[in-house]
């Protein structure tokens, strides 16, 4: 277990890259452009490949080298460039009618941040794990959960759906860097193909709702009810 | 050995039937080369449970693993597969859309193999990755008749069980993470090397785990109240479609809460889990009988009739010991035979009669006297009415419940099924005995659609009358394993 005993410099940055996610989730929260959705979200895979990297380097986990790499690639800049491949042949690049305005979703991130301190905090006091980096990452994680799926419930575009998604892939993405930087490779490769198909799936399903339905809001998806 | 081929047979035939229909862009040598496939699964199939019987053996450095549980729920999804595949023939020619047929089929055989795969992938990680990837092969099917309805459900359902399952991964990786304090930072996620390492796991971080990993693919399962896309999902997709999703689909999903279960019974946590899995299975049999009792479409109704009975398959393995297993392996299959009857029977009588609701389909038996009554003793059948096989499992189940110190949980079961039977039955004497309001006369249907209906019927008979010995000690075999508690 190496959050164990981490000396205060690796402890800080992975605190501080851990934060600085936390803090771009907020960013997608308070805005209504779907594009700084994207420009957020690629940041934020690229501080967990330098989370990766760190976690590498420090717990000689060489592996993770190639994971961050491939987090680059594939969450920095290939996701991102192909939801914006969606953007752009859309309508709309922003949210039209916000069911929550962004500033009072912020509120309610910052509590689902509160909320995830505390079950952390709890779990991490059973584990002996109280003050180290680890409740930190568990925090994230969860809060990061918690704010996808704030997204999903309060925002209707299409794209900010799909992000709402990233976001919650991303947080489990994090948290496992820190908390089980050993987990097979194999899988975190895996889950990062999986989430490209995803995405793919997700783009021919979004020209469809555009042609057929002639709306990419889930405003307009209310026809199947009982 | 000659599982290993079988195994190898199960993946290779789907794959081809999938590479005929592509290449080939003829609707009639994708139908045939579909059904060709799915029979020869369904031969592949039979077998397994006898092998695994024999003790549960690895494939592929452990990736996979060919165990009771796993072999039993990929023969129920081989006999959906097939009887679907044969439906699809007739059903799918009254759409007029053959020229998208081949795309169809293509889709189709792939969502079965990934349906087929998931029961006996041996790693909790490549699990979810497989149930997610028939969430992506799926959608396509759901999205096949291109109408605003089918899209809203597809979207509906990429969505929510995509987000669903997100739970599931971070479940999964926490137990990963309980598994590090006992077997060191790196390990294979095997589900055998969970349950070796759960009894010096930490209580609350299994726990957690457990509630996200249930939640997450109770989403799957379509379980209350994470259920939303299910109704959509079955409503508007093609038939074929609707008896995968219902009778293979959501047991596969099923699997991995029965696997992640017995993990946390490992690790000392006995009640609390199977409690839960209780709430969320009684929740669901109470959401299915409020919705099928006022319910207008047809397909929705059959719909519902599976949220409720994942509820029935939840509780017998919410209640654990032998006879709760044992009944919710049971009702796995007898569920997948009864519900792919019940979406044939739905989807010729919605295309005869050009609607999906209830109440513009009059006079049924007048017009099809074979397929209605088909149709109708799986509806006896599927409200778990004596003599049909889903009675026996449900009883098991209660009993499994009784024995179990659920006594409270078969109560309300009971009243559940009760109002349900009622309410489903209901709708069949509208259907089947109300008189036609206009003189409006249905198309007819091909032989292709009635001969699968009888085939799912008459083990339905036989299983009612006679649950053979080899079974039985088969299902005790997977249930003293999901059992086995630390000592």
């Amino acid at each position: 277990m190496i959050v164990q005993n981490l000396p205060p410099l690796v402890s800080s940055v992975f605190s501080l890259l851990a934060i600085a996610s936390l803090l771009l989730t907020f960013v997608i929260l308070g805005s209504r452009w779907l594009n700084h959705y994207l420009f957020a979200f690629a940041a934020e895979s690229w501080l967990i490949a330098g989370l990766s990297v760190t976690v590498g380097a420090y717990g000689d986990f060489p592996e993770l080298y190639l994971i961050a790499v491939l987090t680059v690639v594939f969450r920095g800049i290939l996701l991102p460039y192909l939801v914006w491949r969606i953007v752009r042949r859309q309508l709309v690049d922003y949210e039209v009618h916000v069911i929550l305005r962004p500033s009072s979703s912020l509120v309610v991130g910052a509590m689902a941040v509160v909320f995830a301190l505390i079950v952390a905090a709890h779990v991490g006091g059973h584990l002996g794990l109280a003050g180290t980096v680890a409740i930190l990452a568990l925090t994230v994680m969860l809060s990061m959960k918690l704010i996808g799926f704030l997204m999903l419930s309060v925002r209707h575009e299409a794209i900010s759906q799909v992000v709402g998604l990233l976001i919650l892939e991303n947080g489990v993405f994090l948290g496992a860097q820190v908390l089980v930087p050993g987990m097979p490779m194999l899988l975190e490769i895996v889950i990062l193909f999986d989430l490209l198909v995803a995405v793919a799936c997700f783009g021919v399903l979004v020209r469809y709702l555009a042609s057929t339905v002639g709306t990419t809001s889930s405003f307009g998806l209310k026809r199947l009810v009982g | 050995m000659t599982s290993g081929i079988l195994l190898y047979i199960l993946v290779v035939a789907p794959l081809a039937a999938a590479s005929f229909s592509l290449v080939s862009r003829n609707a009639r040598v994708a139908e045939f080369s579909n059904f060709a496939a799915s029979g020869i699964v369904l031969a592949c199939a039979v077998p397994l449970p006898f092998m695994a019987a024999a003790g549960s053996r690895v494939f592929l450095d452990g990736y996979i693993a060919l165990d009771g549980l796993g072999a039993w729920v990929v023969l129920c999804t081989a006999i959906v597969y097939f009887l679907a595949s044969f439906f699809a023939i007739g059903y799918m020619r009254m759409l007029d859309e053959d020229e998208r047929l081949p795309q169809f089929y293509a889709l189709f055989a792939i969502f079965a193999l990934t349906t087929l795969f998931a029961p006996v992938v041996n790693n909790a990680g490549l699990y979810w990755i497989a149930i997610e990837l028939t969430t992506l092969v799926s959608t396509f099917l759901v999205a096949f008749e291109r109408t605003a309805e089918s899209m809203e459900a597809a979207w509906k359902y990429i969505m929510i069980v995509s987000a669903g399952i997100s739970l599931a991964l971070l479940g999964t990786v926490l137990f990963y993470w309980a598994g590090t304090f006992v077997l060191g930072p790196t390990y294979s996620l095997t589900w055998g090397a969970l349950q070796a390492a759960a009894p010096r796991m930490n209580p609350s971080l299994v726990l957690l785990a457990f509630l996200l990993c249930l939640v997450g693919y109770g989403t799957k399962v379509g379980l209350a109240p994470m259920h939303t896309w299910l109704p959509d999902a079955h409503s508007e997709s093609p038939a074929p479609v609707s008896a995968m999703l219902s009778g293979a689909l959501l047991n596969a999903a099923m699997v991995g809460i029965a696997r992640f279960l017995s993990i946390t019974n490992a690790a000392n946590l006995p009640t609390i889990p199977h409690l839960v899995v209780v709430i969320f299975g009684l929740g669901s049999l109470a959401l299915g009988a409020l919705f099928i009792v006022r319910q207008e479409g047809i397909k929705r109704l059959m719909a519902y009739s599976s949220i409720e009975h994942m509820g029935v398959i939840a509780l017998g393995f919410g209640f654990g010991g032998i006879f709760g297993i044992a009944g919710a392996l049971y009702h796995m299959l007898n569920h997948s035979l009864n519900k792919s009857l019940m979406f044939f029977g739905a989807g010729c009588a919605m295309r005869s009669y050009g609607s999906k609701q209830i109440a513009d389909i009059r006079d049924y038996p007048r017009h099809f006297p074979r397929t209605a009554a088909l149709w109708l003793s799986g509806a006896v059948s599927i409200t778990g009415a004596p003599i049909f096989a889903l009675f026996l499992s449900e009883f098991i189940i209660m009993r499994g419940g009784f024995a179990q110190n659920f006594s409270w949980a078969v109560y309300a079961m009971a009243i559940f099924l009760i109002v349900i039977f009622v309410g489903f039955l209901n709708h069949f004497r509208v259907m089947f005995y109300e008189p036609a309001q206009g003189a409006e006369q249905p198309g007819p249907l091909s032989a292709w659609c009635v001969i699968p209906m009888a085939l799912a019927l008459v083990p339905l008979i036989v299983l009612g009358f006679w649950w053979p010995l080899p079974i039985w000690n088969f299902f005790a075999g997977i249930a003293a394993h999901l059992q086995a508690a630390a000592q």
